[in-house]
């Protein structure tokens, strides 16, 4: 992904094909606390979404996908991507005896909302491609 | 496909957790055995679950391994071992018994039925929430699948 950022397809993309990829790791993260919500000393994790992005804000000059500037009081974001993310740990509302701080409900509510921006991520890919196709066939 | 992998947890979590109903039946079974000898006494068995750390981005993409450097991002479950409950077996005064010993007694499994039926139950609903995963993660690659069509 990193090779040609600044393809004409990758600016078309935009934010979205790194989003997610976002997803998919946090995806992966969240599984593994549901996957270990019964082994003991487990500490649950999560990526935070601001994190990425402010990480990405740092380094808003470097090569990458970014949101245009078009004023000059617009804020200088950069885009997403996986760098920069860290793992924290989850604070549990309930802590168990055992050390597990995995709480079931928690992480299957941030697992379900995570299945849903990755849904929406698609749904603007899709509509991306579909404007793509429709541009290269004249709208036939 | 950081994705992919989601398929390795949670089948990691579900042959763990039928381990452990696998477990639960075979001490649910035996919970009225009775022995001669206390160590003849089938003793509760428990699993012992670790979390198995795997270094982030196996094959995946340059972003996607960038993920969580160091920690680890993605913990499969593995069970450790199988363990025997030390508790002593419940000695038993019943002469009549044909197992009894020469003074009369029987030594009773250690199994506790209602600590079993609640580890069942735990397993069934931490397997359900695997499925649950596991579904939803099928989706999500199938509609990456269908991304443009």
């Amino acid at each position: 992904m990193n090779a040609n950022q600044n393809s004409v397809l990758d600016r078309h993309f935009g934010v979205h094909a790194p989003a997610l990829e976002f997803r998919s790791a946090r995806a992966r993260v969240l599984a593994s606390n549901l996957t270990n919500a019964d082994t003991p000393n487990f500490k649950a994790r999560d990526i935070r979404f601001e994190d990425v992005l402010r990480a990405r804000g740092l380094e808003a000059g470097r090569a990458g996908v970014q949101m245009s500037a078009t004023h000059s009081a617009h804020i200088r974001t950069g885009g997403v991507e996986a760098g920069g993310a860290r793992l924290m740990y989850r604070n549990p509302y309930q802590p168990t005896l055992d050390g597990n701080t995995v709480e079931a409900e928690v992480e299957q509510g941030k697992f379900a909302e995570n299945a849903v921006q990755y849904q929406a991520s698609l749904m603007f890919l899709s509509g991306k491609i579909r404007g793509l196709r429709d541009a290269i066939k004249g709208g036939a | 496909m950081a994705l992919f992998n989601v398929f390795d947890l949670a089948g990691s979590g579900m042959r763990a957790q039928s381990m452990r109903l696998n477990v639960t039946a075979s001490n649910l079974a035996n919970a009225d055995n009775v022995a001669t000898r206390p160590e003849d006494a089938y003793r509760a068995r428990h699993p012992v679950f670790a979390s198995h750390m795997r270094p982030g981005g196996v094959a995946g993409l340059a972003g996607a391994a960038s993920f969580g450097r160091g920690s680890g991002e993605s913990a499969a479950v593995r069970v450790l071992g199988i363990v025997e409950s030390s508790i002593n077996p419940v000695k038993r005064y019943e002469p009549a018994h044909p197992l009894a010993d020469e003074e009369g007694y029987v030594y009773a499994t250690n199994v506790n039925p209602i600590e079993e039926m609640v580890n069942m139950l735990s397993a069934s609903r931490s397997y359900q929430s695997n499925v649950e995963v596991l579904n939803t993660t099928k989706e999500l690659l199938l509609g990456t699948l269908r991304l443009g069509q």
